[in-house]
């Protein structure tokens, strides 16, 4: 089989899976309303399958910020914070992140998937090890290739089997980089962090936690778990992104480790790539203002998501172990995913499918993320919606 | 290398690829895991847990980049398994 032989297979393993070629991965969106709702095709849908978390998509603080930036500095840095300069808006942003965190050192990357690649590489090496979760996000997974140090894997959120690779690792652990995520994308459920900062003491591994879900969801100010669980000061380094909460592009990775700042001159996917654009890095920078002081936010995101969580339940779905803004109705086959996916976008409400293998143990999954502009109403609706295709999926 | 350890790591994992599978291939050292047995990858992951807790050892998954055969895997677990 050639290269692109190859190419074809799995394109016809997946037309399997979707045999009338139903655009469920990659839909195309039309016109885009508001933080809840757009076109697509001839359909005004509600949108439950974005990570708009805050709903803060089209806030004027942001837009203007974006605006003014684009006049200001123009469209985009054409090119590499090292070879090319940093902007005063990177720099300010980079500030503004550690002082969000009560940190020493903050670093922006391009994007999430950066952050993640750019930190675990920078941090570990070959004859270095990382644990990380088994449901760990692709950009740990690729972050942890990327570096070349030894990749081990713990089963998902479980801390006696986390200290039992412990154990097996010996001496090693000295050089081993522990990865959770505060909120994990499948199921929306957390980490168990205070088990593993116990961990942590026992064994005097680098711990390293990414909030690309939690951040703005979780906590007071909305730092994430390590602030909802008061943990801030144990964990090593937090990774984010702007991409879900802060509704722009980017990452960010804090520290009080001072060699955070080395990063900068090891760190490939910090160094070879352009940074962030000026309007990015302006809307962010204002959305992480609105995040901060955003406790009316957070308090109508956990009204909408206990609301929907529970008539989930209730309804005889199979849910996740935690409410959140990630809400999973676990199914036993895509067959039975397809079909609910599918008339729940025939009732106007478009959420994400995913499928084996992208969905833990065989299972698929038909997620929604609900955010803080959405309205009791429209919540009602969905979870009516929901309830009455129970039966069909059965 | 075909000491007592090795022929139990070698059961050890027909069996459970056998039940993994469900195919009716026959499986043999030199069957290929993923051509043949269409091991995903994500199966294949999961599989190293176990054998890890089976053999008390580590087995870092990056190692299995030059896995392809059953062999292969036997072998792999048994170098670790006899340096620990
Ligand atoms: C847990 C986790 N980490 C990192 C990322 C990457 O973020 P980004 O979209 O900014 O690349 C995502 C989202 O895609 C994620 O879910």
């Amino acid at each position: 089989m050639n290269l692109l032989e190859k190419l074809d297979a799995a394109a016809a393993a997946r037309k399997a899976l979707l045999p009338d070629g139903v655009g469920a991965f990659g839909i195309p969106i039309e016109e885009v309303y508001s933080a809840t709702e757009a076109r697509i095709g001839d359909r005004r849908v509600l949108l439950l399958g974005t990570n708009n978390y805050l709903g803060l998509t089209f806030a004027p603080e942001c837009i203007s910020a974006a605006h003014a930036a684009i006049d200001r500095e123009g469209t985009g840095t054409t090119g590499s914070r090292m070879a090319n300069g940093s902007y005063h808006g990177h720099r300010a942003l980079e500030k503004e992140f550690a002082e969000f965190y009560h940190c020493t050192s903050g670093i922006v990357f391009t994007t999430g998937y950066q952050a993640n690649l750019g930190t675990i590489s920078g941090l570990v090496g070959s004859g270095d090890t990382v644990l990380i979760d088994s449901d760990s996000h692709a950009s740990i997974y690729d972050g942890c290739i990327l570096s070349g140090a030894d990749i081990v894997r713990f089963k998902h959120n479980d801390v006696a089997d986390l200290e039992k690779r412990l154990r097996r690792l010996g001496d090693r652990v000295e050089t081993t980089l522990v990865i959770a995520e505060g909120i994990y994308s499948m199921l929306g459920d957390q980490a168990p962090l205070a088990d593993i900062v116990r961990l942590k003491k026992a064994y005097q591994f680098t711990l390293l936690l990414d909030e690309a879900h939690s951040l703005g969801v979780l906590g007071e100010t909305g730092q994430g778990l390590v602030e909802k669980t008061g943990l801030l000061d144990e964990v090593d380094f937090i990774t984010g992104t702007f991409s879900k909460s802060l509704c722009s592009i980017g990452g960010y990775c804090v520290s009080n480790h001072p060699q955070l700042e080395q990063l900068r001159y090891v760190s490939h996917p910090y160094i070879f790539t352009a940074s962030p654009s000026p309007a990015t890095i302006a809307s962010t920078r204002a959305a992480l203002e609105l995040l901060r002081k955003g406790g009316h936010l957070r308090k109508q995101l956990w009204d909408n998501c206990t609301q929907l969580y529970e008539k989930l339940k209730q309804s005889g779905y199979v849910v996740g172990p935690d409410p959140g803004p990630v809400i999973a109705a676990i199914l036993d086959t895509p067959q039975q995913a397809l079909l609910l996916w599918r008339n729940l976008l025939e009732h106007n409400i478009y959420v994400n499918l995913i499928l084996p293998p992208a969905a833990p143990e065989g299972k698929s999954l038909v997620r929604c993320s609900v955010n803080a502009a959405h309205t009791p109403e429209q919540m009602s609706y969905v979870g009516d919606v929901f309830s009455k295709l129970r039966s069909l999926v059965n | 290398m075909t000491d007592s350890k090795y022929d139990e790591i070698m059961q050890l994992l027909c069996d459970r690829l056998s039940s993994l599978t469900n195919t009716h291939i026959e499986i043999t050292p030199e069957t290929n895991l993923i051509s043949q047995l269409s091991i995903d990858s994500i199966k294949l992951l999961n599989l190293i847990m176990e054998v890890e807790d089976a053999f008390d050892i580590s087995i870092p998954i990056n190692a299995l980049a030059d896995v392809q055969t059953v062999r292969e895997l036997v072998d792999l677990i048994y170098k670790i398994k006899t340096t620990a």
